[in-house]
């Protein structure tokens, strides 16, 4: 108690009353915080997003994500059979070297769609074995579908007189008047490596090895190595050459722009530096241009230059050059301004001019600050120039949303977002290690 | 004594060095503009028009949305009250993020520095976890939910949020490894649990830093949000990209959403360069 007796009056009304305002402070910030998120999710309308949530969607692109489906498909018209990965022109396999879970006899088709359960297309009809459930037999009869199953029909199977599909865990199946289909999932992505048309694809892995070193020409006029290098790079399927492209255009942008920004800005900065331009004038316009260049923002310097310079990397590279100037110009007057003005004072002593106290007392001195910063944007643009390229249609953001537009080649939407995460990662290191060489070195 | 002016020998050497150190740095000059001369020629050559043609019509466009938005400038208040409520579900949006982001990286942050973490060995996983929230682009988020819970403002938000829960928690967690840990210490040997050691004794050295910190995040997703927006997620960009597509005879309202995203941009700069200028200086 001797130390409360100490405390004059006036000092402990202070701490009482902070004290207090603390305390009610711990309580209103966080009320504060929930009543904020509560009127956003009001306004979001967080209550109707659920209606509107297409969780199906959500089911379809999660799966397509990692598995891919074949397509199993016999024209019951002419009774031609055609196996397809994702139904495409460029999955198709060639009839003689169907996978092995297809076995063909005469008119006959029969599927292993695994777990047991089995599809067999023949001249009479189809017919799919569900093990645990019992035979689904159809048979079109007079321009009609004839269903004979164990009754009562379950809820994955929808019948009508002109179509009867089924939706098993291991597949899906389907019948009209015109076309029987079959599709079978299987985990992984199709035809990463090499399409149906290589011959490649229906070689093992050690297979590739041997024939890559040491195994006779596949293709008379290309060495192993170089058609499988050709086969992968003009994938049709994955697009691998594009993509490695597109990402390559990516970090273009952000590289070009990122340091034709600083190029630019670094002699801005100077005029615009108290310490340095001794004109107001010049360096209140200059920094207002720095405060509207950054305020009119990315997104509209890249819709302005879209205009002027058409789509691709180029347009991409020039709005992050644009948008940069004005942050870097900030930046770098602002660094310059807060240089130690000891060491100019010590090169001007030996008579040096204007520039050579630039070079010798100010560039030394400001360069690990500013090479850390553009370093830091370099890393930040390479994400940027992916949102900047789904804008300008340059680069792996064009892939991506063009890939999301069509709404069916998840697949590809996980592939380039793998491909983006890892390229801003490398950029994220490489910028990483390239500061700590440079600003220690 | 020893004889401090230098000999013709060191003299020598000092200057080879220099000289040394000149040409290298001069090669990697070169080189560097190599590389800008040679990258900037390739993305001429796959850009559809090129750099020289392109320049004179850099203010081709503005000029003739301002020339239209002029003659129609009677439309302009008009059209201002019109798109506020977008300007103001974009900064909702980037006001939610930010802090849904900000909390949760308050969490990864201190789950994740050395000396204050709950659980010491996950230290490793919370930051691999917060490098990659970091390195996922928020279009890419974005555009996904978007075709899962329909357009609207909250992909962009998940989006943002898990953009801004990696690049805060990051900054957030080399703040807390500078703080002082006696009042932790001090904290534990009264028995306190982790909740009261963080809550009391590392809350209040890192506020004013983090807030700092926050601030600046929101300045850059208010900027995210407007971008998300014109590719299909709501607010102020949205509006922007329909009243773009719709091309002539509505420049007027572009102008009417640039100048209030404008305003926007730079009120939040200036507001949150005060007060950060205000938390970090005391």
């Amino acid at each position: 108690m001797t130390a409360t007796a100490t405390l004059s009056p006036a000092l402990t009304d202070t701490v009482l009353t902070r004290f207090a305002r603390r305390r009610l402070a711990a309580f209103a910030v966080p009320l504060a915080i929930l009543a904020y998120l509560a009127y956003a999710a009001i306004a979001f309308d967080l209550a109707g997003l659920a209606g509107r949530a297409r969780m199906d969607n959500a089911a379809v692109l999660l799966a397509d994500f990692w598995q891919h489906k074949t397509h199993v498909t016999r024209d019951n018209r002419s009774g031609a059979l055609r196996v397809a990965i994702d139904g495409e022109a460029k999955g198709v396999y060639p009839a003689d070297r169907l996978p092995e879970w297809i076995a063909t006899q005469d008119d006959a088709t029969r599927i292993d769609l695994g777990q047991g359960h089995v599809v067999t297309y023949d001249a009479q009809g189809a017919r799919y074995d569900v093990p645990g459930y019992g035979l689904i037999d159809i048979r079109p009869q007079d321009g009609r579908l004839r269903l004979t199953a164990p009754e009562p029909l379950p809820d994955w199977i929808s019948a009508s007189a002109n179509r009867v599909s089924v939706t098993t865990p291991a597949g899906r199946f389907a019948y009209t008047r015109s076309k029987v289909e079959t599709f079978r999932y299987e985990p992984g992505w199709a035809l990463f490596f090499f399409t149906l048309d290589s011959p490649f694809h229906y070689m093992s892995w050690p297979e590739i090895a041997a024939s890559a070193l040491w195994g006779p020409r596949v293709t008379p006029d290309l060495p192993n190595i170089a058609a499988m290098a050709r086969d992968f790079w003009t994938n049709p399927m994955w697009r691998h050459g594009d993509v490695i492209w597109a990402m390559f255009e990516t970090v273009l942008m952000a590289f070009l722009g990122t340091f034709g920004a600083a190029i630019l800005a670094l002699p801005l900065a100077f005029m615009a530096a108290r310490n340095m331009m001794p004109l107001g004038a010049l360096r209140f316009g200059l920094r207002r241009v720095f405060d509207f260049i950054r305020g009119v923002d990315g997104l509209i310097w890249t819709i302005v230059l879209a205009r002027a310079f058409g789509p691709g990397p180029m347009t991409g590279a020039l709005a992050i050059l644009l948008t940069d100037t004005g942050s870097f110009g900030k930046m770098f007057s602002e660094a310059l301004e807060n240089i130690d003005e000891k060491q100019v004072e010590g090169i001007r002593s030996t008579g040096a001019g204007a520039v050579q106290r630039a070079r010798f007392g100010v560039i030394p001195q400001v360069t690990p600050v500013l090479l850390s910063q553009v370093l830091y944007f370099l890393e930040s643009n390479t994400r940027g120039a992916t949102v900047i390229g789904a804008i300008v249609g340059g680069g792996i953001g064009l892939l991506l949303t063009q890939a999301i537009q069509t709404q069916k080649d998840w697949e590809d939407v996980a592939y380039y977002m793998v491909l983006i995460v890892l390229m801003v990662m490398a950029m994220d290191s490489f910028s990483g290690w390239l500061r700590r060489r440079l600003i220690k070195g | 004594m020893v004889d401090l002016t230098p000999g013709a020998a060191h003299r020598d050497a000092y200057l080879e060095l220099a000289r040394r150190r000149r040409m290298y740095g001069g090669l990697l000059l070169v080189i560097f503009v190599a590389m800008m001369a040679a990258g900037f020629r390739l993305a001429e050559s796959r850009n559809a028009g090129g750099f020289v043609d392109g320049l004179p019509m850099v203010l081709a466009f503005p000029s003739e949305v301002l020339a239209e938005a002029w003659q129609k400038r009677a439309n302009l208040p008009g059209l201002l009250a019109e798109h506020l409520p977008s300007l103001v579900e974009t900064l909702n949006i980037a006001a939610v993020s930010t802090l849904i982001g900000g909390l949760a990286a308050m969490g990864l942050a201190l789950l994740s520095t050395r000396g204050l973490a709950r659980w010491p060995r996950l230290t490793g996983l919370f930051r691999r976890l917060m490098d990659a929230l970091r390195a996922v682009p928020e279009i890419v988020v974005a555009l996904v939910l978007i075709y899962i819970l329909g357009g609207g403002p909250v992909p962009a938000v998940i989006a943002i949020s898990l953009h801004t829960a990696g690049a805060l928690g990051k900054l957030f967690s080399e703040v807390a490894e500078n703080a002082d840990l006696k009042p932790v210490e001090g904290l534990a040997s009264v028995g306190a649990g982790w909740g009261q050691q963080v809550g009391l004794g590392v809350l209040p050295q890192v506020a004013p830093n983090w807030l700092s910190y926050a601030l600046m995040r929101f300045e850059i997703n208010l900027r995210a949000s407007a971008i998300l927006g014109f590719v299909g997620s709501g607010g102020i960009g949205y509006d922007l990209k329909l009243a773009m597509q719709w091309g002539m005879g509505r420049y007027d309202e572009v102008v009417a959403i640039f100048a209030l995203l404008f305003v926007a941009i730079v009120a939040i700069d200036r507001l949150s360069d005060q007060a950060r200028s205000r938390l970090v200086r005391g």
